[in-house]
């Protein structure tokens, strides 16, 4: 291929938010059919970057450069002109909208400029989806029906709606099975095979070998590598360039001699069942114990949790605590008994995201720094800057507003708010979900103190080597039934992925 | 370089077409929609036997359902604008207020020297201006449309009194008071239904058959989402409230028609009855979600109800309790049928 200019380059970006300095100077080259990784810990300014790529922020310095061409993204009109569509990571779509209405959103085919030709746009819907590999999702259905998968795909397919020369990918495969994923990089194959130009965003090492062609590093704002090869890249390097140190998945030690066994439960679920969900549960947790679910997206993992902590009415079967059964379907019951959970969707079903670290942390306690319904608001405060050195949450400032914390603190405020509480049974569900490789390790040594110190954990993982290396016990999951219960230490990631998807071990 | 929008769009084979329209015929939202309406259709149904039954003879002459359909014509029209803004995520407080300085306004002795022509032009362009004002101080001022349209409230009504001194400017125009007669018919059916259908026509093939309507939804739906595919919602938003403004224009304008006159009275609460009528109808308070024909079934079963008291001399306050039962009721109904559809 002759020598071509890059299809973009971004040279020296910053911009600052009141109170933030998000970009202090990226550089960024992307050639056109390539998949250059993005990759940084949460805070380096990953999803800034890709903001300002897609004109929805404006730069405070920096030049950008689309083939050969310095241009000015103004708006997310502008870099859709261009050619440059994004994938964001909180799905973008508006559930009141069809799947066709959505992938049009914003360019309908229209006649006399504003009649919608909807029959033109499910066509054209439906030729993406083919193309995508999900010609079974229906163009006229409602979005907000749809599984996150489902979504996913069509947030793709609204990126292909336009003519795109780059694409932007915020961890694409955050949402997905394994098999989706091996979908999803079929999907960027044949984009870069057409030189269409792919920006991958993702925590997992192991998919940007498998599908990067340059990685470029991020941390606090800046760009400290840019074009490394993808493939023979050391893992070592990469995170000693993310972290500043070398770092891998380290989970804390079990204690020895089995601290659980031989003590009562503290949790009893019995034949708990949601039809259409999951089959009739059994578990039994005591204290002391972290106990793993194992399960694709589907598999009725998340739904377990939701159901014993009281959202979700079951259609059979009870929890009890202590040995006391549970109001079904109360999180009063739930709550008041002492079970605390950290939910899936932190931001939307977790936290005030308008309010301090502290509001956050006592929202579940008010009651004790309250007289006659007045609060004690500096009790208040310092019970939960207690809580969250506890945490070792970061900055030690229960004054700091939430939103300002990256994900691995936010998920520590959700753990010291129950901490405050004094519950005997967590409830973890995707506890990691967007936390970065640094910070995890962290939380991890978190929730195993917790349990030592006598706390009962029921962990929800999508990642299995996060179950593994973090439960004594773990069950598996498949089509809401569980398969499989076993100690941790006897299973590895390929049995449990075996029965995941098989139902059983291979021999 | 790859084409995909534009290539999609021309390949477009007719066996894709084909399965594209299979799979409207069984649309699911439609069906639902389908439920909600057709509740709404049997309450109706319900109170027109009731009327029919507790005032045999005066509730079901063909005056008193055109006297029905003529009063819904009026706060009809203020609760189409009224579900536009609401589908966004919006709300527009002001509209009794910008019907009583739009009506009171176009009957001044000066606009009537300009005849017919003069007051609904008047009438049109102050409820315009209205929605103007709001829509600059929500859209570009980033002011909450509550307070927005709140303050609009009470300037417009100020504005009203001090326009009239609290007196009825009466029409003399007779081409306008022509219009409003008993016995003025257009194909047999009263001028300002035939204002209130048009309306709605309109009004429902904006919100669903276009680009204007498909934003509104986005907007109400996810502002910010809205924003990255593209969507001026800034502008968007202005454009609503002006829309709102407009169908407070015309109401005026029907209003004025109605009665002879203008007065600072003119629409008062007609903010409530509008939300009200939006919300039994369907759509949400949240955004995201409107439905035209909803609304207009809303603003029916709510005059119906009226009428039906009034034939049987029960007092206002004892409709005000309906009225307001009828709500509850209606967003109760409503949510158990959507947990029904859901599971």
């Amino acid at each position: 291929m002759a020598p071509q200019p890059p299809l973009l380059t971004m040279s020296g970006i910053t911009k600052s938010f009141p109170g933030v300095r998000a970009l202090d100077g990226v550089d960024l080259e992307v050639q056109a059919g390539e998949v250059h990784c993005l990759l940084g810990q949460n805070g380096a300014g990953k999803s800034t970057l890709i903001k300002v790529l897609a004109g929805a922020h404006q730069p405070d310095s920096g030049e950008i450069t689309w083939r050969g061409e310095r241009v000015t993204l103004g708006s997310p009109v502008a870099a859709m002109r261009l050619g440059i569509a994004t994938i964001y990571q909180e799905l973008d779509l508006i559930e009141g909208l069809s799947v066709a209405e959505n992938v049009f959103l914003g360019h309908e085919p229209t006649s006399a400029g504003f009649v919608v030709r909807g029959s033109a746009a499910r066509t054209a819907t439906a030729e993406l989806l083919k193309r995508l590999g999900h010609s079974e999702i229906d163009p006229t259905t409602l979005v907000g029906e749809l599984s996150a998968a489902q979504q996913q795909i069509v947030s793709m397919a609204r990126a292909l709606s336009h003519e795109v020369r780059l694409i932007v990918m915020d961890e694409p495969s955050a949402a997905l099975d394994p098999e989706e994923v091996d979908n999803l990089f079929r999907i960027v194959g044949d984009l870069t095979a057409d030189g269409v130009a792919v920006i991958y965003i993702s925590h997992r090492l192991e998919e940007i070998r498998r599908i990067g062609d340059r990685v470029t590093v991020l941390k606090e704002g800046r760009s400290v590598a840019g074009g490394l090869p993808a493939e023979s890249t050391p893992t070592d390097e990469v995170v000693a360039l993310m972290t500043g140190r070398n770092v891998e998945y380290v989970f804390p030690e079990r204690p020895k001699g089995g601290f659980a066994e031989g003590r009562e439960p503290v949790l009893k679920v019995e034949g708990l069942t949601r039809r259409g969900e999951f089959a009739p549960v059994d578990l039994e947790l005591r204290p002391g114990e972290i106990v793993g679910l194992a399960g694709l997206v589907g598999s009725g993992r998340s739904e377990i949790l939701e159901t014993i902590y009281g959202a979700r009415k079951p259609d059979g079967g009870r929890v009890l605590v202590d040995g006391t059964p549970l109001r079904p379907g109360s999180v009063r019951a739930a709550v008041r008994a002492g079970i605390g959970l950290a939910p899936e969707e932190r931001k939307a079903q977790g936290l005030l995201m308008l309010e301090s670290v502290s509001s956050n942390v006592s929202v579940s306690t008010l009651s004790r720094f309250a007289r006659a319904g007045w609060l004690d608001r500096r009790a208040e405060r310092a019970a939960a800057h207690q809580a969250v050195r506890e945490l070792s949450l970061r900055p030690d400032n229960p004054d700091a507003a939430i939103r300002t914390l990256s994900g691995g603190n936010q998920q520590k405020a959700v753990l010291a708010r129950w901490l405050l509480r004094g519950c005997k049974v967590l409830l973890l569900d995707e506890p990691t979900r967007g936390v970065d490789i640094g910070a995890r390790a962290e939380l991890y040594a978190v929730i195993r103190r917790l349990a030592d110190e006598g706390l009962a954990v029921l962990l929800v993982s999508s990642e299995v080597p996060e179950v593994l290396g973090l439960a004594d016990r773990v069950l598996v999951l498949r089509e809401g039934s569980v398969v499989h219960t076993a100690d941790a230490r006897e299973l590895d990631e390929h049995r449990v992925l075996d029965l995941v998807m098989e139902g059983s071990l291979t021999p | 370089m790859t084409q995909p929008a534009t290539a999609a769009q021309q390949e477009a084979p007719t066996s894709a077409a084909k399965s594209a329209g299979e799979q409207e015929s069984s649309r699911r939202p439609g069906l639902r929609w389908d439920v909600r309406t057709l509740s709404l259709l049997g309450v109706l149904a319900v109170l027109v036997a009731v009327g029919g039954i507790t005032a045999p003879d005066q509730f079901l002459a063909t005056s008193n359902l055109q006297l029905v359909l003529t009063q819904a014509s009026v706060i009809g029209v203020v609760t189409v604008g009224m579900t536009f803004v609401i589908t966004s995520g919006g709300i527009d407080l002001s509209v009794g207020a910008m019907v009583a300085l739009a009506s009171v306004w176009a009957t001044t002795v000066a606009t009537q020297e300009f005849g017919f022509a003069g007051i609904l032009f008047t009438a049109v362009i102050v409820g315009v201006g209205c929605g103007l004002v709001n829509g600059l101080l929500i859209a570009y001022g980033r002011m909450v449309p509550f307070i927005a349209t709140l303050a609009m409230l009470a300037s417009a009504r100020g504005l009203a009194l001090q326009i009239t001194d609290g007196s009825t400017q009466v029409v003399t125009v007779p081409s306008v008071l022509d219009l409003g007669a008993r016995d003025a018919y257009i194909l047999g059916i009263p001028p300002l239904v035939l204002i209130f259908a048009a309306v709605t026509v309109i009004g429902w093939l904006l919100l669903n058959r276009t680009t204007f309507g498909r934003r509104t939804v986005a907007v109400g739906g996810n502002a910010e989402a809205a924003r990255l595919a593209g969507i001026d919602v800034r502008r968007q938003r202005l454009y609503l409230y002006l829309l709102s403004g407009l169908c407070c224009g015309i109401a005026a304008f029907m209003l004025i028609v109605l009665s002879g006159s203008g007065q600072n009275t003119n629409g008062n609460l007609y903010e409530l009855d509008a939300i009200a009528a939006a919300i039994i109808g369907g759509t949400l308070l949240s955004g995201g979600r409107g439905t035209i024909i909803g609304s207009v079934l809303g603003v029916l079963v709510f005059t119906t109800i009226t009428n039906i008291f009034a034939l049987n001399n029960l007092e206002t306050a004892v409709q005000q309790i309906a009225k307001g039962a009828i709500i509850v009721a209606a967003v109760l109904v409503q949510r158990r049928s959507m947990r029904g559809g859901d599971a």
